[in-house]
């Protein structure tokens, strides 16, 4: 069925299909209306959890840590000061190694106050053990938290699925939404391997001396690089299923390409008509979009980078004193390929500002006609 | 002391089960009134319970990987959200049981932390967990300092005790600040239970708990847990402690059930607040007037507390 909905529509959606049993939030702008929606699903009926008005957002995912403990599947929401607050519990929650979903819309953080679109809340959350997967449209999203769900309770890992705020979060565009039997033959109940159980007691999170604590992180790293294949096994269980997949990175028009721009969020969708445009006038100009940040894809994006000379990644995000937080891991990634491409990290579209075609096909311009960038950080669409 | 004790049970210690689910071998001090009054709480809760537990002494005592003290299924996630992961529990259990997917059973959700865990950096959780109305128990082993990381004072160290960090100078006598009143904090949240208790007083400890646990709703205990770590007392007077406390009013024994009062001691006279602080070594700086300071906020406190009773018992 195609219906209309905005991207906090299609996270409800995606969290009622998947029948999460514990949901608990907290509002935020522009978070908000994914759990209002939630909070109207669970009033009438149609989804059938328990839902918590917690007092914040660290208690959000206090409680979600607890109900996914006894073998609930849960999800909370949240963004920027929200997810800034629920820092030490993220920690917590992948540490704990429970398959909690959580859906973050990407919103600059204080100060100054900005409640507009930025990538680095998320970003900066990016050591806590998560996995973290960006979405480029509402369709996107929907099917993303499904296999959120899929891919966690695989890996026990939990999942932030992450949406552009307002780009996504408030914009309506049209969705096929997954008939419910369809998503329960796909996605089957969550039965937990471990938990608190009182006919098979254990303690969980226990002190543990230096002896022992090295390994329960090597036991982390290691689930995150099954993540990549599971995600993947996933996704193509969900083409085959729904007629739609994703891939940890997606590569367009790259294979003759002379320059790659590598995007996340909604830039990808505004760069798809750039790009196409740019072609049109002879410049070989290929599309990078990197959908899965953590576990990070190194192997594909080798593989979509090599064979190009220069390499653009736009940034929505700072990390200050070193540079964009995506032009940083693509560098890295590429550091022990025997050609490297040239590396140009635009940092642009903070706190919401707009990352228009034109401002797209500036720095794709800027690209073409420079040997290397002058300086670690382009910043693009600065007041003039 | 016995005679005012309005419970003959304590003649009864043989009907106390012998079950045990906080088990001998964990590392509290020599002493510890907090691992005592734990014991009695675990056991009162029995085997259909699931613990949330507070970073503290009482986790950090419990749980050395690859040992742990605990026969229930245990849970230690941070310092400031027991509350909040308990009510967590408490929906997933419901959540579960009404889907039919966990068998439809009584099971106790427990959260415990200390003093700094429940009444400092834990107290808005608290407060959110009471306010949603969960059904769970919450106790507060109260030993009025952080003592696991080496005593240094709280919002519930109480007036004039020298702590690592409120330590008595020749300017300044220790702490400054009364203790918080955590159980009244509590009733105003207009839960169904509220009580304080110690484990000097064991019996009534374990009906309060078990009160607490039968009751539908939010549930309150208040653990005064004495520490002779940061107490400087020796070992042996714990117990001893714990009763002065309460004979001395410093820490009256009540319950508030349902918004009634009760007073489950009611000492027709206190003895002198100066036999519980003298040989208390976090006291010993303290001067006849810092004493009588205190002798008289105690006084205060109890006719307050008595008013209360009076009050909410009027028919």
């Amino acid at each position: 069925m195609k219906k209309v909905l905005t991207g906090n529509q299609a996270v409800a959606h995606g969290v009622l299909l998947s029948r999460a049993e514990v949901i608990s939030a907290y509002p935020i702008t522009p978070q908000t209306t994914i759990v209002e929606n939630l909070a109207e699903l669970c009033a009438d009926g149609i989804l059938e959890a328990k839902f918590l008005r917690v007092e914040s957002e660290h208690s959000a995912l206090a409680s979600i840590i607890g109900a996914s403990m006894v073998g609930a599947r849960t999800f909370t929401a949240t963004s920027s000061q929200g997810l800034a607050l629920m820092h030490e519990m993220l920690h917590w929650a992948a540490g704990s190694r429970l398959p909690i979903v959580m859906a973050n819309v990407n919103r600059a953080l204080g100060a100054p106050w900005n409640i507009w679109n930025d990538q680095t809340d998320s970003l900066s959350q990016r050591d806590t053990g998560w996995i973290q997967l960006y979405c480029e449209n509402n369709q996107e999203v929907l099917d993303t938290v499904i296999q959120a769900y899929m891919i966690a309770e695989e890996v026990y890992i939990p999942v932030m699925v992450v949406l552009d705020a307002f780009f996504l979060s408030h914009t309506s565009e049209p969705v096929e939404i997954p008939e419910g039997g369809e998503v329960d033959k796909f996605l089957p109940k969550y039965h937990a391997r471990y938990k608190c159980d009182v006919n098979d007691p254990h303690s969980f999170n226990l002190m543990v001396s230096p002896e022992y604590y090295q390994e329960f992180r090597y036991k982390i790293q290691y689930a995150m690089e099954e993540a990549k294949k599971v995600a993947k096994r996933v996704d193509d269980l969900f083409a085959k299923s729904f007629g739609r997949g994703y891939g940890p990175i997606e590569g367009h028009l790259c294979d003759d390409a002379e320059v790659i721009l590598v995007t996340t969020g909604t830039v990808t969708s505004t760069s798809r008509g750039t790009i196409a445009r740019m072609r049109e006038r002879g410049v070989k100009v290929g599309l990078l979009k990197i959908k899965m940040f953590r576990p990070f894809p190194r192997e594909e994006v080798k593989e979509a980078l090599r064979g190009a000379q220069k390499v653009a990644v736009i940034d929505r995000n700072i990390s200050f004193g070193c540079g964009g937080i995506f032009g940083h891991e693509i560098k890295a990634t590429l550091c022990d390929e025997e050609k490297r491409p040239q590396v140009f990290d635009f940092v642009t579209g903070l706190g919401g500002r707009d990352v228009t075609p034109s401002l797209i096909t500036e720095i794709i311009e800027y690209t073409c006609q420079n040997e290397r960038p002058e300086g670690e950080i382009i910043w693009a669409g600065m007041r003039g | 002391m016995d005679e005012y004790l309005d419970r003959l049970n304590i003649y009864a210690s043989r009907l106390v089960s012998q079950k045990e689910y906080f088990v001998p071998g964990h590392r509290a001090c020599q002493g510890c009134a907090e691992a005592l009054a734990l014991r009695l709480v675990a056991k009162t809760l029995g085997r259909n319970n699931i613990v949330a537990c507070a970073t503290g002494c009482m986790e950090i005592v419990s749980s050395p990987l690859p040992l742990t003290s605990w026969k229930v299924p245990w849970i230690h996630v941070a310092f400031e959200n027991a509350a909040a992961v308990a009510s967590g529990i408490e929906s997933g259990l419901k959540a579960l049981m009404r889907k039919g997917r966990l068998p439809r059973q009584k099971i106790n959700v427990m959260a415990m932390a200390g003093d700094g865990g429940t009444s400092d950096i834990g107290l808005q959780a608290l407060s959110g967990a009471l306010e949603r109305g969960h059904n769970m128990v919450y106790v507060c082993f109260d030993n009025e300092a952080y003592m696991n990381t080496g005593i240094q004072r709280s919002s519930s160290t109480p007036f004039g005790a020298s702590t690592t960090t409120s330590p008595a100078g020749k300017v300044v006598p220790g702490q400054v600040t009364w203790k918080k009143n955590m159980p009244e904090i509590t009733a105003a949240h207009n839960i169904p239970y509220v009580a304080t208790a110690c484990s000097s007083y064991p019996f009534d400890l374990m009906e309060k708990v078990k009160k607490a646990a039968d009751i539908e709703g939010p549930a309150y205990v208040h653990i005064l847990s004495i520490c002779p770590t940061g107490w400087r007392i020796p070992p042996q007077l714990a117990i001893h402690a714990g009763r002065m406390a309460i004979e001395t009013g410093m820490f009256p024994l009540y319950e508030v059930e349902r918004g009634k009062y009760r007073l489950n001691i009611d000492l027709p006279e206190l003895r002198p607040v100066e036999e519980y602080l003298r040989f208390q070594g976090r006291f010993r700086h303290l001067t006849p007037e810092l004493i009588e300071k205190i002798q008289q906020r105690v006084r205060e406190e109890y006719e307050k507390l008595k008013r209360k009773v009076e009050m909410t018992n009027e028919d």
